[in-house]
């Protein structure tokens, strides 16, 4: 007869595996549901239509994501302009440089950086960036603008970047083997040649991959871009232009659009491309760096 | 001097700048929020709900966005505890190490972390029209659970991986199963890094404001059941950003420092679990 610890250790673990399973299906639960909720209005535009349109009438039915999708773009490459180099020699410093004392300092700082809510970054941004783009950046461009803009939310949304990039590239450079380095210091590099060529080229994969998951993490962030980025439904040609991202579209409707047909299916649909977006570039980022931790062990 | 050596200078600085750059970011933001937010903070805030006319400038304070993030907040880390922490142990304990569904499951919740909050908190709101709900505290726990799921599974996850397979082998060997070494073993060895766990999922969901929009609603008033709408601190923030008022909007300030300290505290008491709560564990 079977021990009843053993049935219980069976029929606990189908469960908890069943548990587990769910857990990983569930991306595709939301890819699913969304899809399904953006339906109807798939059925009656084009991809095309829907994509590259710039008319957007949501009461005469007309639904061109163009100027958000632009919006999105700008915004984020942007912040990644500014983020990238700042963060990669930062990340080096830290990865190659930094004595332990700093280095066990930087590590909560980051932390704390990334652990502040991105409203309060959008609360900042008020506060701070767009009076200094309205106030000095703008003077000096010659120009006059409002402060709510495109640059606006690329700083801040940079500054909400910088920990993931931080982090990321840090611990990527940290699988560089010692002996490689040794061996190029031995040679008579300096410090900063064996970087230049050796570390940074022997890691580049995985700061791509780091750079592809802050640029998605910058795609799909919503509040601070909202309360910053002006919110004007039309591509920006410049960066003192305002803009309207995806993500600030979905927030911004959600009130109204249960009252107008096929505006509730639009908006989901806004959801669904967001969300191919950031799965596309996340699952290529998260392969190379599986494939690096997998080259460490 | 040597060219290289100046090439070495330059660049040695030109990171030290970029770091102290970034840190000052950080600064800056902490500093701004404490300068304006602090003023217009006082105790009214902390302990009372909006009255009439709060939001032209009248009296009253954000206690219900206060409450009601903590009700989310806490309802969602319980429901996300729930299933996060036999996910975690069924990953490290039943399934074996390099175990194909193990690492798949992995690759897909570090997706699904990536995914923006906006976009579950659309999925959550065609949950809820699917069931029927209303925006309501319920439909906001379960939304940021989704958020925060994912989270908490991958931080247990790199806890419970850190236990030394010793231990775990002591317990078969004693004749312990699977389930008994997973609830009495690991969980006690890992319990600090599980707390972490939790508060780091719990700081996050009370922080984000893109999912509770379109599925917590808001009222003025503490929600008394799960069927209710409930105000959360950071759409109390946006909301009262938002108003034409210069009052409310030094209000707005005030609630980001409350939401602010909210967050350090977490992410300290965090820390500081991590360093104590080591009774049971076996060196």
């Amino acid at each position: 007869m079977q021990n009843l610890r053993v049935i219980k250790e069976k029929w606990v673990g189908r469960l908890m595996g069943g548990l587990t399973v769910f857990t990983g299906l569930m991306v595709l639960a939301v890819a699913l549901g969304l899809y399904l909720k953006a339906r109807p209005v798939l059925a009656m535009k084009s991809w095309g239509e829907l994509l590259f349109s710039r008319a957007w009438y949501p009461f005469k039915g007309e639904f061109g994501f163009y100027p958000f999708i632009m919006g999105s773009l700008w915004v984020t490459a942007l912040a990644l302009l500014i983020a990238i180099p700042l963060c990669l020699l930062a990340a080096i410093y830290l990865s190659e440089y930094a004595s332990k004392y700093v280095r066990e300092l930087a590590r909560p700082l980051i932390d704390l950086l990334a652990g502040i809510p991105s409203v309060v970054y959008g609360v900042w941004g008020v506060l701070f960036i767009v009076p200094l783009v309205r106030n000095t950046i703008a003077p000096l461009l010659g120009t006059t603008s409002t402060g709510y803009t495109t640059l606006a939310g690329g700083i801040v949304l940079a500054i909400m970047v910088f920990p993931i990039l931080i982090h990321i590239t840090w611990e990527v450079l940290g699988t560089v083997p010692q002996e490689i380095k040794e061996a190029s210091l031995a040679l008579g590099a300096t410090p900063w040649q064996t970087i230049k060529y050796v570390v940074v080229r022997k890691s580049l994969p995985g700061i791509l991959a780091a750079v592809v998951l802050a640029f998605s993490r910058a795609f799909g962030e919503t509040m601070a871009v909202l309360m910053v980025a002006g919110n004007v439904a039309k591509a920006p040609a410049s960066v003192l232009d305002p803009c309207y991202p995806l993500p600030a579209l979905i927030a911004n409707n959600y009130g109204e659009m249960l009252s107008i047909p096929l505006y509730d299916s639009a908006i989901l649909l806004a959801s669904l491309i967001l969300l191919l977006v950031v799965l596309l570039f996340n699952i290529l980022a998260r392969i190379v760096l599986v494939r690096m931790e997998r080259r460490v062990q | 001097m040597d060219k290289r050596k100046i090439e070495e200078k330059f660049f040695k600085g030109l990171m030290i700048l970029s770091l102290l750059l970034i840190f000052s970011c950080l600064g800056l933001i902490l500093v701004t929020i404490t300068v304006k937010g602090l003023p217009a903070l006082d105790w009214a805030m902390l302990t009372q709900i909006p009255r009439g006319g709060y939001y032209l400038g009248k009296e009253g304070g954000i206690l219900n966005a206060i409450i009601g993030s903590l009700y989310v907040a806490g309802g969602a880390a319980f429901l996300a505890l729930a299933v996060s922490l036999p996910v975690a142990l069924y990953l490290n304990v039943y399934l074996r190490k390099g175990s194909r569904l193990a690492a798949w499951i992995r690759f897909s919740l570090d997706v699904l972390w990536g995914v923006p909050s906006i976009v579950i908190g659309a999925f959550g709101f065609t949950i809820m029209l699917f069931f029927g709900l209303r925006a309501s505290l319920l439909a906001g726990i379960i939304t940021v659970a989704l958020l925060i799921i994912p989270i908490m599974i991958r931080a247990m996850d790199e806890v419970i991986k850190m236990i030394p397979p010793k231990i775990v082998e002591a317990s078969y060997s004693l004749g312990a199963t699977r389930l008994e070494t997973a609830f009495k073993v690991v969980v006690r060895q890992a319990l600090p890094g599980i707390l972490t766990a939790i508060l780091i999922a719990f700081g996050r969901g009370i922080g984000d404001a893109a999912s509770v929009l379109f599925t917590a609603g808001y009222t003025d008033s503490i929600p008394n059941s799960l069927s209710r709408p409930a105000a959360t601190l950071p759409l109390a923030i946006f909301f009262q950003l938002g108003t034409p008022f210069p009052q409310v909007q030094d209000r707005a300030y005030a609630s980001a420092l409350i939401l602010t300290v909210l967050i350090v505290v977490i992410s300290l008491l965090a820390r500081l679990l991590t360093k104590r709560f080591t009774r049971h564990i076996v060196k």
